[in-house]
C-alpha cells in the first residue's frame, strides 16, 4: 500500500500532463487562443514535476541510504536552475528571444544526455534494445546541447563569422561515424560480446566527447541568418532525445511529450524553411552565405 | 499488488507513432507569425525531461550518478522555467485587445518583433 498509491498518483498526473501538453500546443497553434495555450501546458508541467517527487516512495534498495541527500539535491537543482532561467527569460530583451530559446533548448538536450549518462554509468539499461535507445538518445541530446550553444553564441554575437574549412563535410561525416562506432562498441562491451582493453566509463566519456564535438562542427559552418531554422531542428532533436530517454525510464509522459515535440518541431522546421524558400539540406550543408559571396564576386 | 506501466517492444513503437502523428497534426495549419512562439512553446514542452532527471537523481547511488543527476535536473528545470517565461512573453503580444479573430490577427502581426 505504501508504494501503490504514489505510483497511481504519478500515473494519473503524467497522463494529465501528456493531455495538457498536446491541448496546450493545439491552442498555441492559433493566434486567438495562443496566450492561454502556454498556461495550459504550464499547469501540466507543474503537476508532473510535483508528482515526480513521489518516486521517492519506490526507489531501488541501493539508492535508499542516499534518499534524503538526493531529494535535497533535486530541490536545490530545481530552484537554482528554474530560478536563474526564469529570471533571465523575464529580463531578456524582446529581440534577444531566439537565442534564449536556443539556450533553453540546449539545456533540455543536455538534461536528456545527462539522464542517458546516469543510465550508462550506473549500468541500469538492461537488454540490447534499452542500451541502444539510451545511446541514440544520448547522441541526439548531446548534439542538441552543443549545437544549440553554438547557435546561441552566433545569434548573441559571441561567434560572428561562420567557420568553414576545406573538406568540412567529410570531416564532420568522419566524426559522426566515429561517434556511432564508439556507441556500437559500447553496446558490444556492455553486453559482454567482446572484452575491451579500455575501461567502459572511459568509452562513455569518449562517446559523449565525440557527440558534443559533432554538434559543434555541424553548427559552425551555418550562417547566423539561418539560425532560427537550425534552432528549430535542434528543438525537434531534443524532443526526440527526451522521448527516447522516456522509453528507457519507462515514463510514458516523457515518451509522448518528447515525440509530439519531435514531430511538431520537424514540421515547424520544414514550414520555416519553406517560408525562407530554402530546403533543410540546403540550409545545413551548402554554406549559403559563402555561395552568395562567390556569385557576387 | 504492483501497479506498473510496462511499455516495451511494439507497444512503445505504437505510442511513438501515435504521438508523432499527433504532433504533426496539431501543428498542421499554423500561420507563419506563430512559427517562433510555437518553436518556443514546444521547447517548453520538452522541458518535461526534468521529471526524468528527478527520477534518475532519486535513484542515484554513487557520487558520479548524483552529480550527473543533479546536472540533469538543473538543466531540465532551466529548460522548463526559461521556456515558459520566454513563450509567455512572446504570446502575450497576441492578446486580443478588443476585437478577436481578424482584427487581432492583423494587430498581432504588426506588433510581432520578428517575422516568421
Amino acid at each position: 500500500m505504501m508504494t501503490i498509491i504514489p505510483q497511481l498518483i504519478i500515473g494519473v498526473t503524467d497522463l494529465a500532463a501528456a493531455f495538457l501538453f498536446m491541448y496546450g500546443l493545439k491552442r498555441m497553434s492559433s493566434p486567438v487562443t495562443a496566450p492561454s495555450g502556454i498556461l495550459v501546458a504550464g499547469v501540466g508541467m507543474l503537476v508532473a514535476v510535483l508528482a515526480s517527487f513521489l518516486y521517492a516512495f519506490n526507489i531501488g534498495a541501493a539508492a535508499r541510504p542516499f534518499l534524503l541527500v538526493n531529494i535535497g539535491l533535486a530541490v536545490t537543482a530545481l530552484l537554482v536552475g528554474g530560478g536563474v532561467a526564469w529570471w533571465s527569460g523575464k529580463k531578456v530583451a524582446m529581440t534577444a528571444m531566439p537565442q534564449m530559446v536556443a539556450l533553453y533548448n540546449g539545456m533540455g538536450g543536455g538534461a536528456a544526455a545527462a539522464i542517458a549518462a546516469v543510465e550508462l554509468f550506473g549500468n541500469k539499461a538492461g537488454g540490447v534494445t534499452q542500451l541502444v535507445v539510451t545511446l541514440i538518445g544520448a547522441l541526439i541530446g548531446a548534439v542538441s546541447l552543443s549545437g544549440s550553444l553554438i547557435a546561441w553564441a552566433k545569434l548573441d554575437g559571441v561567434i560572428s563569422k561562420p567557420f568553414r574549412i576545406r573538406g568540412q563535410q567529410v570531416f564532420n561525416a568522419l566524426v559522426a561515424s566515429a561517434t556511432v562506432g564508439i556507441g556500437g562498441y559500447i553496446v558490444c562491451v556492455m553486453q559482454g560480446v567482446i572484452t575491451s582493453p579500455v575501461a567502459t566509463p572511459d568509452l562513455i566519456y569518449l562517446f559523449f566527447g565525440f557527440a558534443l564535438l559533432f554538434g559543434v562542427l555541424m553548427t559552425l559552418p551555418i550562417g547566423g541568418a539561418d539560425m532560427p531554422v537550425v534552432i528549430s531542428i535542434y528543438n525537434a532533436f531534443t524532443g526526440l532525445a527526451v522521448g527516447l530517454e522516456g522509453f528507457v525510464l519507462q515514463n510514458p509522459a516523457l515518451m509522448i511529450a518528447g515525440m509530439v515535440v519531435g514531430a511538431a518541431g520537424m514540421l515547424l522546421t520544414l514550414l520555416m524553411a519553406k517560408a525562407m524558400n530554402r530546403s533543410i539540406s540546403n540550409i545545413l550543408f551548402t554554406n549559403f552565405g559563402a555561395a552568395v559571396k562567390h556569385k557576387q564576386g | 499488488m504492483q501497479f506498473t506501466i510496462a511499455i516495451s517492444g511494439f507497444v512503445a513503437l505504437y505510442i511513438f507513432m501515435l504521438a508523432a502523428f499527433a504532433g504533426w497534426v496539431i501543428i498542421g495549419h499554423v500561420p507563419a507569425i506563430l512559427h517562433t512562439p510555437l518553436m518556443s512553446g514546444s521547447n517548453f514542452v520538452h522541458g518535461i525531461v526534468v521529471v526524468g532527471g528527478i527520477f534518475a537523481l532519486l535513484n542515484a547511488s554513487t557520487v558520479l550518478e548524483q552529480a550527473i543527476g543533479f546536472f540533469a535536473v538543473l538543466l531540465g528545470a532551466g529548460n522548463a522555467a526559461g521556456g515558459f517565461a520566454v513563450t509567455h512573453r512572446m504570446l502575450a503580444m497576441f492578446q486580443p485587445s478588443g476585437k478577436p479573430s481578424h482584427a487581432g490577427h492583423g494587430h498581432a502581426r504588426a506588433r510581432h518583433p520578428k517575422k516568421g
